[in-house]
């Protein structure tokens, strides 16, 4: 049996400065990873998987490729008669170009006051991970806390947004918030996935609103620390923050790991997306195919190392494509030779064709370009 | 009252498939997993659905729990449309009694009421143990066109196979005059795919009177078929190019995934414009380690790849770790392949282990006696020991110990 109390919120537009060449048709919620998903679908599975089965999708630009993954919420079990997936982008003449969470919270108002559900679980899609957030209600409620933060513990991404970092005590109740610290070293930081009671997240919004203060990390939390109960939530394990073109290659490299792949897709929770009926993937004679992640639908015919191959690649004969991220439908010739690339979806790359990229900076082509 | 649909088609799903022995020793034949990601049934639901059909009928009867769970609401073939769709049928209790379905022909007569909620114009009826894609609406155009009662889809096969079908022999303008159930010295080289279209004002006419009659075997192709051609009715042959198979053996069914491997082969199973449709699993893409080697191969989502990978068919979640060897072999879901082990030409099911340094199957040219040489099968959740040998041909639905 799986059903609680919260209500999911997923931010789908933040963090898209960071990952530009990405995010340039797309939202962050959007942006393909792993092979065969999108950013979004780790956190819609994780709440899916925590029986969070209502979940609002926030967006205000960029979302068609968005719409077209999430569709009527079939794949992650979330088109339903009773709650399911909502799709919330701006609307009404006012409040629609906002900027900051706090505005977009309060757009989506109505949304909160139809809800039945007495808290609400807010997260960005830019943190890949496997996490329980029923484990986080649980001791959310156990402390008596009126809002729970998750961390991670470790140096501070490369580039984060306005960093928020947490002295905890031996309760795990925050003592102290830092926005932006200043020196570089061990933190606990924060990865934007909040719990928080519905009612004072409203009180709270309306209060900023009336104040002017429409920082949600420093008028929500920060300035709140000595006022509520607010506990941290450490979030074990594996879990990669995309801040950079450079993270993005990581972590989709960080996959060739067994443990890692086991630990993030488990089968008990598993990592739902949308469905696309390819068939399986064909290696031809003479291919190589050595320490690559590749999908369905794809035909292997030249040599591929250390890559991730999403669905419908098709690699021609003679090709060496190596540390690439190659996404879905590209079409690559023969006799090319790749390095540090990723390719967005639809590339096609003709014969003879040669890219080099490098580990700190891999090239990066965009969608549908020929080469 | 359901808005009416011109054509309803009734998939016959409900045979045992004997000859696959253990790999349908729990499921129904159409619930065979195929090609690496599919089940036999796919085939024609996709078929159907890509034909704009969207009422089907499935009849089943043997062990349905795996072919119901799986057809389930239809979803994955857009057959769960609010007024049509695709229905399970299984035998039920009457007023004047219950019957288990005691032929094809009887399985349709006992659900004509789900035929008639659609006053259809025309039944397709199909089976569940063929690979191959075919417009049905162009049939029925055909039928159309000849203003037929029935409609036999043929193939042609050579000569000297032709007996083993059952044949059909017609006139210059396609007409049928004569049947032959495996004919020693066939006339022609027509063969009868099983898929008939039926003018549903005759079909019902026939089945009814079929049913009347205590000597009847209650079969499409002893039966009715023979019957309406004696009374004079208007039956055509609509011929089929492309690809067909049979795979209601385990050697046919072997060859058939294999000739997925085989370029030369005209079933395209990519072809954007006539997908086949299946449930997917939920799982990553699968990873192939440095230590792995794949040579013309199919390969699924969720697998790890770890040994030597040559000429075969790995269905998803399958594992094979290293130094294990699988040559012309098909392993279906989530099996597993240990160190060292070695298996060809051999058929591995569902969740089965094949344990250290086991070998099962052998090639053809390393058997001096041919008769002893065809492919291996393992059940599925069978555990194979490890050093254990299986023989070529064998057929294990019991777990075999090893060295420990």
């Amino acid at each position: 049996m799986r059903s609680n109390n919260v209500l999911g919120i997923i931010f789908s537009n933040l963090h898209e400065d960071l990952i530009r060449e990405l995010t340039a048709v797309r939202t962050t919620a959007s942006v393909p990873f792993g092979g065969r998903y999108r950013m979004i679908d780790f956190p819609l599975s994780n709440m899916v998987n925590s029986g969070i089965n209502k979940v609002g999708v926030i967006t205000k630009h960029n979302y068609q490729s968005l719409m077209d993954h999430l569709g009527s919420g079939k794949s992650w079990d979330l088109s339903r008669n009773r709650k399911g997936l909502y799709i919330l982008p701006p609307f009404g003449n006012n409040d629609s170009e906002f900027s900051s969470r706090i505005e977009t919270l309060l757009a989506i108002e109505s949304f909160f006051k139809r809800s039945t559900e007495e808290y609400v679980l807010l997260t960005d899609c830019h943190t890949v991970c496997n996490i329980d957030y029923q484990d986080v209600l649980s001791k959310h409620i156990q402390n008596n806390a009126d809002i729970t933060v998750i961390y991670k513990k470790g140096l501070l991404p490369e580039k984060l947004f306005k960093p928020a970092v947490y002295e905890v005590d031996s309760t795990g109740r925050v003592t102290t918030m830092l926005i932006n610290p200043h020196n570089a070293s061990e933190y606990n930081y924060g990865i934007d996935m909040t719990l928080i009671k519905k009612d004072l997240l409203m009180e709270l919004l309306y209060e900023c609103k009336s104040r002017n203060a429409l920082d949600f990390k420093r008028d929500i939390i920060q300035s709140n620390v000595s006022k509520y109960n607010i506990f941290a939530y450490e979030l074990k394990g594996f879990s990669a923050t995309i801040t950079s073109i450079v993270s993005y290659f990581k972590a989709n490299m960080a996959l060739m790991n067994s443990n890692i792949r086991k630990e993030l897709f488990n089968s008990q929770n598993p990592i739902y997306t949308k469905v696309r009926d390819d068939m399986p993937t064909i290696y031809g004679l003479g291919s190589l195919c050595k320490n690559s992640l590749i999908a369905n639908g794809c035909i292997i015919e030249g040599n591929v190392e250390n890559s991730i191959i999403f669905r419908g690649v098709h690699i021609g004969k003679g090709t060496k494509v190596s540390n690439c991220v190659i996404m879905q439908d590209t079409q690559i010739g023969e006799n090319s030779n790749l390095s540090y690339v990723i390719s967005d979806k639809d590339v096609i790359i003709k014969n003879e064709r040669s890219l080099m990229g490098y580990s700190s900076y891999p090239v990066y082509i965009s969608k549908a370009s020929v080469v | 009252m359901f808005p009416k649909q011109e054509v309803v088609a009734m998939l016959l799903a409900g045979g045992q498939g004997s000859r696959l022995g253990v790999l349908t020793k729990k499921l129904a034949k159409p619930a065979v997993p195929y090609g690496g990601k599919y089940r036999i049934i796919d085939f024609p639901l996709s078929n159907c659905i890509n034909s704009g059909i969207e009422a089907v009928g499935v009849l089943t009867q043997y062990q349905p729990l795996v072919l119901n769970e799986y057809i389930g609401n239809g979803q994955p073939w857009d057959l769960d449309s609010m007024n049509s769709g695709v229905q399970v049928l299984s035998p039920y209790q009457q007023i004047n009694g219950a019957d288990w379905y005691s032929g094809t022909a009887n399985a349709i007569y006992q659900n004509m009421n789900y035929i008639e909620r659609y006053s259809p114009d025309y039944v397709v009826i199909l089976s569940g143990d063929h690979i191959y894609k075919m417009d049905y609406s162009k049939m029925i155009d055909f039928h159309k066109s000849n203003n037929a009662d029935c409609t036999v889809a043929v193939i042609d096969v050579p000569l000297e196979e032709a007996s083993r079908f059952g044949i059909l022999n017609t006139k210059d303008d396609g007409s049928i005059y004569e049947f032959e159930e495996k004919p020693k010295n066939p006339k022609s080289t027509k063969a009868s795919m099983g898929i008939y279209v039926f003018s549903w004002n005759k079909l019902r006419k026939y089945l009814t009177e079929d049913a009347e009659n205590p000597n009847s075997s209650n079969d499409f192709g002893k039966d009715i078929l023979p019957t309406m051609l004696n009374k004079g009715e208007r039956m055509f042959a609509y011929e089929f190019e492309g690809y067909w198979k049979d795979v209601g053996t385990i050697e046919s069914l072997w060859e058939s995934n294999m000739d997925l491997l085989d370029p030369k082969v005209t079933l395209n199973l990519r072809d954007e414009s006539w997908k086949i449709y299946s449930r997917n699993p939920v799982m990553p893409p699968h990873y192939v380690s440095s230590d792995a080697k794949i040579q013309n191969s199919l390969i699924a989502d969720g697998c790890n790849v770890y040994g030597e990978i040559d000429f075969s068919i790995l269905f998803s979640g399958v594992n094979v770790a290293k130094g294990a060897v699988v040559r012309d072999s098909i392993i279906m879901p989530g099996a597993t392949i240990e160190e060292g082990a070695v298996v060809q030409y051999a058929i591995v099911s569902e969740n089965a282990v094949i344990g250290k340094n086991a070998v099962v199957g052998a090639r053809p040219e390393s058997i001096v006696d041919k008769g002893e040489w065809g492919i291996a099968v393992i059940g599925d959740n069978i555990h194979i020991g490890n050093s254990v040998i299986v023989a070529p041909k064998a057929m294990i639905d019991k777990d075999i110990e090893g060295e420990v």
